[in-house]
């Protein structure tokens, strides 16, 4: 691994954390596509920074470019409190216009500057080592990694200073509010963040990598967690993972750096959506499956707690008792049987003294409105789940 | 749930004013959805806001709480404007207001109602674990401290609220409907509490859907319909001439007496 590699990797790396950070807090505030529209709305702002400044490499660039960012939530909430549009029609209606503002510009008057549109909106992470700070003789390293490691630090010790306020305002705006945290205020400071970071990452790996940098590693994050700490924790570690095997497997295929990270990211989220153990998609029909089952055996052991009579309780005649095909049946009946339900005697279904308890204290539940105390109680007696 | 007798309390009128609300009005895209009320709500009464769906009840709780902003109005807490007396007030938002699949714990959310006493910036630490844990066995949810705050019944999530405002260490609460959607045990665990926060002199003010437990439950009632129809004690006020007043047709419950 050459120098340059491992500028790039160290680059994508760390603004993959600098996404992730705002990400998570805009993923739980569900405004996701709010990032989409900063990253395309901050491109006017860039240009016409530059005009003012005839630098590309000026620090008053993001200002401006962040500036935009930020007047573009004001837009989107200014149309949506009209009640005449939905949010994700106004954010639809502003970021188009700001960016096509931004485009025109460009046609028009920086044909001679090398800010292309292709640039903008995928990013040329393989050109960043070659646009480097020097301190007179030195070099002190990329341009763009001097960029996203400050705004990486700002952004990591605004976190450390308001990660209280933060959470507090995401979960409960209205008690945020009467104990004196304006959540307007933290809205706002998470917009400028999230608009400062695109800007920071944009140069680097472009408006449509920045949005996948910040929505799919906290998305992923998500459904594995019920801590937010930890999806902190979760979707900066996906980020970087991407981040680095995005590197390599555009390295492999010789392709866009930019378009194999976002092509991680999908990939990673994909894997997590279908395995992630409580909230995938298999765990859930899994979970589904076993429920249902449970239901059964609850139902087949209140009908047998009803009925002492013989012919109620025959093996054969339960199937057209309770109405079920064979194989349920049959899965019922050996579920019951593992866990020491039942005991069958000459064809004849009784309850065990567990199974009898087991019973008992569900029909309490259910007629006192306490179906959730079923679930904890069946910790407590099955030996084997559904 | 005979046992839950409301003692009769004695004049109230030498008492201090915990919140005083002069003429104001709230509007949303300017309809106005509070009319120029004004309302005394002496120290250390439990009260009751009833009214129909749409009359203001949790919009005047907002505006007194400085959430939603007036467009004419004051609001006095203790004689002093609400941002000086913060710390005199624990709110309970609806238990719909906020999502609940949030990744965090319940003692972590109960924990959050001694954000306010620290202040910016500052983390909480032990004393605001130990504080939180108290609150949460208090309302009897410490055995589910680590649970996360989807797998509450809904009685439960009711519960985390309560312990989160109780932990704020208030002289005034105000509660949004803190009985909606809760099973019969938690009503009365709730309302429990509720009586021993005004034992302790403690003003709380709820905002209540269920006429038939108004006089069981509370000792003073604000009657409003977009404008303030009556407020005083429930055995003077709370008759069927207010109620039709407020509810617009011939609205009758029994009253036990």
């Amino acid at each position: 691994m050459n120098n340059a590699q491992l500028e790039i990797q160290l680059i994508a790396s760390l603004v993959a954390i600098a996404c992730a950070i705002p990400g998570t807090f805009l993923v739980l505030r569900k405004m996701a596509m709010i990032s989409d529209a900063i990253s395309h709305s901050i491109l006017p702002g860039l240009v016409i920074g530059f005009f003012i400044t005839q630098d590309l490499n000026s620090p008053l660039l993001i200002l401006f470019a962040a500036l935009t960012g930020v007047i573009t939530v004001v837009l989107v909430e200014r149309i949506q409190k009209t009640g005449l549009v939905k949010e994700d029609t106004a954010i639809g209606l502003v970021f188009p216009v700001l960016f096509s503002i931004g485009v025109i510009l460009i046609a028009k008057n920086a044909n001679d500057i090398h800010l292309d549109i292709d640039a903008v909106l995928l990013g040329e992470l393989a050109f960043a080592p070659f646009d480097r700070i020097y301190l007179g003789q030195t070099d002190m390293g990329p341009k763009s990694l001097w960029v996203i490691g400050t705004i990486l630090l700002i952004t990591i010790g605004l976190l450390f200073a308001f990660f209280k306020e933060l959470k507090l305002s995401t979960f409960d705006a209205g008690l945020s509010a009467s104990l004196g945290f304006s959540p307007v205020l933290i809205h706002y400071g998470l917009m400028t963040v999230t608009s400062v970071t695109t800007v920071g990452a944009f140069d680097a790996v472009g408006a449509i990598l920045v949005v996948a940098l910040m929505i799919a590693p906290a998305a992923s994050a998500y459904l594995l967690t019920t801590d937010l700490k930890k999806m902190l924790g979760l979707a900066v570690s996906f980020g970087v993972f991407s981040a680095i095997s995005g590197y390599w497997l555009a390295h492999w295929l010789d392709a866009s750096i930019a378009g194999s990270i976002t092509t991680m990211l999908g990939l990673l989220f994909l894997v997590i959506y279908l395995f992630a153990p409580s909230k995938g998609l298999i765990a859930v029909i899994y979970r589904e499956k076993q429920q249902r089952t449970e239901v059964s055996l609850l139902t087949f052991l209140l009908h047998l707690k009803n009925h002492t009579e013989e012919n109620e309780r025959h093996v054969n005649h339960l199937q057209e008792h309770i109405n079920w095909q064979k194989v349920r049946a049959k899965t019922v009946l050996d579920l019951a049987l593992k866990n020491n339900m039942i005991l069958i005697d000459n064809d004849i279904v009784s309850l065990t003294q567990k199974g009898d308890e087991f019973t008992s204290k569900a029909i309490d539940y259910i007629i006192t409105n306490e179906d959730a105390q079923i679930e904890d109680m069946k910790d407590d007696f099955f030996l084997f789940r559904g | 749930m005979s046992e839950i007798k409301i003692q009769e309390k004695t004049s109230v009128s030498e008492h201090k004013m915990a919140v005083q609300v002069d003429d104001l009005t709230v509007a949303y895209n300017y309809k106005p959805v509070l009319w120029d009320i004004d309302l005394e709500i002496p120290e250390g009464v439990l009260m009751a806001i009833v009214g129909p769906n749409g009359a203001g009840k949790s919009t005047l709780i907002k505006a007194i709480l400085g959430i939603l902003k007036p467009i004419a109005g004051s609001v006095t807490i203790y004689g002093k404007p609400y941002d000086e007396q913060r710390k005199l007030v624990a709110y309970v938002p609806q238990k719909g207001s906020v999502d609940w699949d949030f990744p965090t714990t319940a003692l972590d959310v109960v924990m959050m109602g001694t954000y306010g006493s620290l202040g910016w910036i500052k983390r909480p630490g032990l004393k605001e674990k130990k504080a939180s844990l108290e609150a949460l066995e208090k309302v009897g949810m410490l055995a589910f401290k680590n649970r996360q705050i989807s797998q509450l019944s809904g009685g439960q999530q009711q519960r985390i609220f309560l312990a989160r405002a109780l932990v704020q260490d208030a002289s005034i609460y105000f509660m949004d409907e803190p009985f909606q959607g809760v099973d019969a045990t938690t009503e009365i665990a709730i309302i429990n509490i509720l009586k021993e926060l005004r034992k302790a002199g403690k003003t709380v003010i709820v905002v209540h859907h269920d006429l038939q437990t108004v006089p069981e439950y509370f000792d003073w009632v604000t009657f409003l319909n977009v404008k303030k129809i009556a407020t005083g004690p429930v055995k003077d006020i709370f008759n069927d001439d207010n109620l039709t007043k407020t509810y617009g047709i011939n609205y009758k419950v029994s009253i036990q007496e």
